[in-house]
């Protein structure tokens, strides 16, 4: 028991790419053990991210919901070409959540969140084939939300509140496919800005039509992150006039796309929930990521042109006994990355995702959930036809890339 | 509970034991390239500077890194398990060789900007730390001794210390020769090669071509013994010498490649400053055209003086009455005095090549044509009024004729000298190879078509082009790393068409070209 705690405790803040783009869908074990369906199941404080119009139809006063999960990821690349083949060495990730609700009245709920739905931290060995693309890259970003949750009737309520974020990033790459020093040392540049703050919001809505049935959905804003005088420091660079890379600040800007959410839930023979949700995210913000130096340094152009992209989530869950509660789900999650943007900083291309998991209660008001993902990628051989080096000349990116991630996460329902 | 435990920690094991990504058809596992009949278990590559890693003049461990056969060998390592490639590798970065303390070469070319001028120069960043003295210990799978001409290669001793004095040895031999008495060839079979490469010959004429034709054409002279350092080798001699080692090196290798010698016209040491870089504008054009005008009618009248009958004086002062045009104009160059041509110069013609060592700043001040002095402007002036110079004023006037030594230009002769001995050398490879059924890459076309069109990659075209082509190092022989992975790419297409096999390519944009520092005096 002690040993599978630890796996949830592995810390709290960093995150790995798994979900389409640098999404990380993982806001709930319990949900998690449904596909990452919930936004029209009544379930825990896990309603704070899926839907809080639905904090209000929770019977206790309080709910709370914490928890984290545990991403090991691998990316491997290989290129028959020229018989190359490397694999990342990516730390693993932990995004979290903590949720609480509490009743003020009836007909009003009031909530807090923090969750880290937006991160990525792919490491691939350095001065790899692809390094002039990327070395490695740690993206993080912790949303802070307040909440309401107001019923207009047994049938409906609605809900939602302001998001604060806090992110960081920190990217390393080569300047180009062979500069390197006297010495043969590549040259390389890492930009780093953290601290950086933003806000967005969220609004949803619930509707039950019957008693069996919820239907929800959900809204939260874009948010675009602005880094603003983060610094870029060059190393390795040939001590020469022809090479003038000095170390300066750099500003760019970070979409964390918007995404809508629609589902509906079907209780069925008292013990059994089937659930489905739809997601949206509206990854055609995320156009270039364009990083201008603060002095005659080139600015670095890197076009991403992703697409909206969808996802399709199943959950079923069997109320076992007073004890055991048993989830499983799938989902289909498409990529939002095009056919030749295949960056190896984001490495994704569409994801069979299967979940399964339980809740065992502890007492009448503690539960542990624990919950299990299995990724499964097809082989896809892509490329990123948008690298122009030094001379002007685009020069693609090939190669084939297969991913798998595994994902196992605990967490904690309390209900007062 | 304890049961549900056991499920999670099965679970668990099952997760992380599928967190492997796995290829269907991985690259790094058996049967992803096929070696075909040959056995790249033991590679050995046997040569000169261009098998060693050579670049910018110097021998260092980038350098090295990037050699050709380092490259191969890592691509062979792709298709069958084979032994480490062991590289006998200099101690820095700096290039150039200690012998007891004491600097025997030069360090490295580091392209600079001085002054505005972005130009190849020594680099003085550290001091040399190689020294010959301290030997490293082999057997060494890249046995490219820079400087070795193929007799070389069979010569014991030529890695003894005791010959450095005498230049019967090798100092880049002599740091990693297995004895006193071994012979490169000995050292070479120690490994009991299975494939090897061989690419030895350059040298044979290349210590003449860069002495501008100082040495002798030892054509038909067996002895090598008797030859200097810039002699061109005679065929028959390397011819035999070729054949021995082969013969050599096939007894334990089943498989081999020999690459055969370039063409001195497609190297930038040869092809980078051109011989027509006289440019003249119409004054200055008519002044020259004046100058050697006048400098023909006063050797006439010296001819005559000297009792030559008329008509004979006029035919020979007459080709000293040189005609310049605006624009680019050819340059003058030394001949040996003749009784055709008794004042031993004459305008280069169109094939003939300037060395990359010529002072090129030198070409600008009248070197390559006429020291237009205010001294020799005054005798022109005098022969214009038409007035007598006197004996030393008529000297001056020969004098101010500055054409170009024979150390910086290779005449007509001398190219074909070269080229009828890289002809025959590249005849008895062409050969040997197919009497031992081994793969020849025929690197004489390979970098010929460099030079005329060349080599398209990626990201863009590599050319021969002197610092900006991209395929040779700043001493405009040896080449970049990525002009050696352009050899070893077109090995590999060899070896795979030879020996039926599938060994991957590499990708030449990957490699760099010439390096940029500042660390210079």
């Amino acid at each position: 028991m002690k040993k599978i705690l630890l796996l949830g405790l592995f810390g709290l803040a960093a995150a790995v790419t798994y979900a389409g783009g640098y999404r990380v869908s993982l806001q709930g074990q319990r949900s998690l053990a449904m596909g990452h369906t919930g936004v029209a199941v009544v379930n825990s404080a896990e309603l704070a991210f899926f839907n809080p119009a639905g904090l209000v139809y929770l019977e206790d006063k309080l709910n709370i919901s914490a928890g984290a999960s545990a991403v090991f990821s691998e990316v491997s690349w290989q290129n028959d070409e020229f018989g190359q083949t490397f694999d990342t060495d990516s730390p693993v990730g932990t995004p979290f959540y903590v949720y609480a609700s509490y009743k003020i009245s009836d007909r009003f709920s009031l909530g807090l969140a923090a969750y880290s739905p937006y991160g990525s931290s792919v490491e691939w060995p350095a001065d790899w084939a692809g390094s002039h693309l990327v070395n490695n890259i740690d993206l993080q970003a912790i949303y802070i939300q307040a909440l309401a949750s107001f019923k207009i009737s047994d049938k409906l309520s609605v809900g939602g509140g302001p998001i604060y974020v806090n992110g960081s990033v920190n990217f390393n790459r080569n300047l180009s496919r062979n500069l390197s020093d006297l010495e043969g040392n590549r040259s390389n540049v890492t930009v780093d800005a953290g601290g950086v703050s933003a806000f967005g919001w969220s609004a949803s809505a619930m509707f039950n039509p019957t008693e069996k049935i919820r239907i929800g959905v959900n809204y939260r804003s874009e948010i675009m992150m602005d880094a603003e005088d983060g610094d870029a420091t060059f190393s390795n660079i040939p001590n020469s006039p022809l090479t003038p890379f000095e170390n300066t600040t750099f500003n760019a800007s970070l979409p964390l796309p918007a995404e809508l959410s629609a589902g509906v839930s079907y209780e069925l023979l008292d013990k059994w929930l089937l659930a489905f949700d739809y997601n949206r995210t509206y990854w055609d913000v995320y156009e270039s990521l364009d990083i201008e130096f603060a002095n005659a340094v080139p600015d670095s152009h890197n076009p991403r042109n992703y697409k909206n992209s969808s996802t399709y989530r199943f959950g079923l869950q069997y109320l076992a006994n007073e004890m055991f509660t048993l989830r499983v789900g799938y989902y289909f999650d498409e990529s939002p990355v095009q056919s030749g943007y295949f960056a190896p900083e984001t490495p994704r291309n569409d994801a069979h995702g299967f979940t399964g998991g339980l809740s065992v209660n502890i007492s009448n008001n503690l539960a542990i959930d624990a919950a299990f993902l299995f990724n499964r990628y097809a082989e896809v051989d892509e490329s990123y036809d948008y690298y122009v080096d030094e001379n002007g000349q685009t020069i693609p990116f090939e190669g084939t890339y297969k991913t798998t991630a595994f994902i196992p996460g605990l967490g904690l329902t309390y209900k007062l | 509970m304890k049961n549900y435990l056991n499920y999670i920690a099965v679970f668990l094991a099952m997760g992380f034991a599928s967190c492997e990504p796995e290829f269907d058809n991985p690259v790094d596992e058996p049967g992803a390239y096929s070696r075909g009949e040959a056995d790249f278990s033991t590679y050995v590559a046997l040569g000169n500077s261009l098998t060693a890693g050579y670049a910018d003049n110097a021998l260092y461990r980038t350098g090295q890194e990037n050699s050709f056969p380092n490259i191969l060998a890592q691509q062979f390592a792709k298709t069958q398990e084979t032994n480490d490639f062991s590289i006998p590798y200099v101690d820095d970065n700096t290039g150039g060789l200690l012998a007891g303390g004491e600097q025997i070469t030069q360090n490295r070319l580091v392209l600079s900007v001085v002054d505005d001028d972005t130009l190849p120069r020594l680099y003085t960043g550290a001091q040399p730390s190689t020294d010959v003295l301290s030997a490293v210990e082999g057997p060494f799978n890249n046995m490219g001794v820079p400087g070795a001409k193929s007799y070389h290669l069979v010569a014991p001793g030529y890695g003894s210390a005791e010959g450095l004095a005498t230049g019967a040895a090798n100092p880049y031999f002599v740091r990693f020769a297995s004895s006193q008495s071994a012979s490169v060839m000995e050292d070479a079979m120690l490994l009991e090669p299975t494939f090897f490469s061989l690419w030895i010959g350059n040298n044979d004429v290349l210590g003449y071509a860069t002495s501008g034709g100082a040495g002798e054409d030892q054509t038909n002279n067996t002895d090598p013994a008797t030859y200097g350092q810039n002699d061109i080798t005679d065929p028959n001699v390397f011819a035999s010498v070729y054949s021995q080692m082969v013969e050599s090196l096939t007894a334990t290798a089943t498989g081999g490649v020999l690459i055969n010698i370039p063409d001195v016209t497609s190297v930038p040491f040869f092809t980078t400053v051109p011989n027509n870089a006289l440019a003249l504008n119409a004054e200055t054009a008519d002044n020259l055209t004046g100058f050697f005008q006048a400098l023909s009618q006063v050797f006439m009248g010296v001819l005559v003086q000297e009792g030559v009958p008329e008509p004979q004086a006029q035919a020979i002062a007459s080709q000293y009455a040189l005609q310049f045009n605006e624009g680019p104009n050819r340059f003058l160059i030394e001949t040996e005095a003749s009784e055709t041509n008794p004042l031993g110069f004459r305008q280069m013609t169109d094939e003939e090549l300037l060395l990359l060592t010529i002072n090129q700043a030198d070409l600008s001040q009248g070197y390559g044509s006429v020291r237009m002095t205010p001294e020799v402007m005054e005798v022109l002036g005098l022969l214009q009024q038409e007035e007598q110079p006197n004996e030393a004023q008529v000297q001056m006037l020969f004098d101010a004729v500055a054409a170009i030594e024979d150390k910086d230009v290779l005449d007509s002769d001398e190219i074909e000298n070269i080229q009828n001995a890289t002809t025959a050398y590249n005849e008895a490879i062409a050969a040997i190879a197919q009497a031992n059924e081994l793969a020849v890459l025929d690197s004489n076309a390979l970098l010929g078509g460099l030079a005329e069109s060349g080599y398209p990659f990626d990201g863009g075209t590599v050319t021969s082009t002197f610092v900006t082509g991209g395929a040779f190092s700043l001493d405009g022989i040896h080449l970049t790393p990525r002009g050696y992975a352009i050899v070893a790419n077109e090995i590999i297409a060899e070896i795979n068409d030879t020996y039926d096999a599938s060994v991957p390519l590499v990708n030449i944009g990957n490699y760099a070209t010439v390096t940029y520092n500042n660390d210079v005096q």
